[in-house]
């Protein structure tokens, strides 16, 4: 056991290293997350494999929309919103952590696994893209802030949606996380509907960029409702949402947002899946391997790295 | 009297202070669940995260671990709870003082929230009142909801013209 003296603190690099024993990992956390919920038993009756997935699937969704909020940093067209992006980015990134821990604790399922103790590093770094089980929105492209501010607002209003009905799952890690998450994300929406409103119902280019953020958007959010094998089994055991049931409450939100915004609601073929497979199948969008390049390649070219 | 060089684990544990609002002790913030001593001596002491990705959480481990190292305890295991969920409720009524004392606006009250049906949303900010924590003006307004930390929100008072930060409420 570390024994703490006083020189630690004297030198800050000696008091990080030395916070748990031994070096941070220098790209991911490097140390127990310690948190008490995650070595939780599986809830009887539920197949563990499928437990992992969904955990998984959850996970990939929060962690890949934070990537790619997080490029915005640096670029946002104001500080404020460029603080606004990057704490909606940290709010996703802490609730991936969890539940990518939680699925490594229980041992995420083959293809999926990529050794046999997956941290939540691991998970996050060492997954190839067809490993990512995260539905297709999350990964696209966000484009500029008109489209992004719509991306957010569907994004956030169907993982409330989500997770508000996850908090009565019988697993305790996901109600957790799911009881802790369902207000970060109220905050996620309002900051979305606010801005859809003000550049929607604004000038005519704000308007027409709008509109065309929306579009662009659209082909994407099929695939929301759309229920996996995994999360059908998962909702018969009392641990899973069935996401087909989540479509009224996302439309009621649209309803409620675009004609206030003066947005028209667009007519667009959804994205279809690849032989009945899509994102939660690992199936992905050309645009999911550059954002994975870009959040894992350091990593991958130091593994083990400490600091 | 028996002497020990022990102080007592809760009261140094309570004492370590929030990384981000050094105001405000992990007792006052209200994310300090729990401590225990248990049979062999070790210390486990409970936290609370105040947002999933709360980036002070791994410094406020790391400062409880030291302010029990220090107070004698050997063996000390830090754990992290999400449930049930943080609310700014929690949030001590001295907290409350030192925040605004500090120049920080402090979180209202919200009190028990109905437990079903969806989130309703608000399309126009809601008129929550805030006083200016530097003149005591209500004429404030919102400059960003997210600001420098997770909890805190962006304002500024129309009155006296000073920016403020404001406890957000969750």
């Amino acid at each position: 056991m570390h024994s703490h003296d006083e020189t630690d603190d004297e030198n800050v690099y000696d008091a990080l290293a030395s916070a748990d024993d031994d070096g941070r990992w220098a790209f991911g956390t490097g140390f127990d997350a310690g948190t008490a919920e995650i070595d939780a038993p599986v809830p009887e009756g539920v197949d563990r494999d499928d437990l992992a997935t969904y955990c998984l699937m959850l996970a990939d969704d929060a962690l890949v929309a934070s990537q790619r909020l997080a490029g915005w940093t640096t670029k946002a067209p104001e500080l404020e919103e460029e603080v606004a992006l990057a704490n909606i980015a940290l709010d996703l990134l802490g609730q991936a952590r969890v539940l990518l821990a939680r699925a490594g604790h229980l041992g995420a399922a083959e293809p999926f696994r990529v050794g046999p103790q997956d941290d939540e590093d691991v998970l996050a770094y060492f997954r190839d893209d067809r490993a990512f089980r995260n539905v297709t929105l999350v990964e696209i492209d966000l484009g500029d802030f008109a489209q992004t501010v719509a991306w957010i607002l569907v994004l956030a209003s169907w993982r409330l949606a989500l997770l508000q009905r996850l908090t009565g799952s019988r697993d305790p890690v996901l109600a957790a996380v799911a009881g802790k998450a369902v207000k970060e994300l109220t905050y996620h929406r309002d900051y979305a509907a606010q801005w859809v409103l003000r550049l929607g119902d604004g000038t005519p280019l704000s308007h027409a960029r709008m509109q065309a953020g929306l579009e662009a958007v659209w082909p994407f959010v099929e695939e929301l409702f759309t229920a996996h094998a995994v999360e059908r089994r998962l909702v018969d055991a009392g641990v899973a949402v069935d996401p087909t049931e989540l479509r009224g409450e996302v439309e009621a939100v649209l309803d409620q947002v675009l004609p206030a915004a003066t947005l028209t609601r667009p007519d667009r073929a959804a994205v279809g899946l690849v032989g009945g497979r899509g994102g939660r199948d690992g199936v992905h969008t050309e645009a999911l391997g550059p954002v994975l390049a870009v959040m894992q390649s350091l990593a991958r070219a130091h593994p083990e790295a400490t600091w | 009297m028996v002497t020990s060089a022990l102080t007592d684990a809760r009261t140094a544990a309570e004492s370590v202070v929030d990384p981000e609002m050094p105001m405000l002790t992990l007792a006052d913030l209200g994310v300090l669940r729990g401590v225990e001593t248990g049979a062999d001596g070790t210390v486990v002491v409970t936290l609370t995260p105040t947002y999933s990705g709360c980036p002070a959480l791994d410094e406020m481990r790391h400062d409880l671990r030291c302010a029990l190292t220090d107070a004698g305890y050997d063996k000390v295991d830090v754990r992290t709870t999400f449930s049930p969920p943080w609310s700014t409720d929690w949030i001590s009524d001295d907290g409350r003082r030192k925040l605004a004392e500090a120049g920080v606006a402090p979180p209202d009250r919200l009190g028990p929230r109905p437990a079903s049906g969806p989130v309703p949303l608000t399309l126009h900010a809601p008129s929550r009142v805030v006083a200016c924590p530097q003149c005591g003006a209500v004429d404030t307004e919102e400059t960003s909801r997210f600001g420098p930390t997770a909890c805190t929100a962006l304002r500024r008072c129309r009155s006296c013209g000073e920016p403020f930060e404001h406890v957000k409420e969750i």
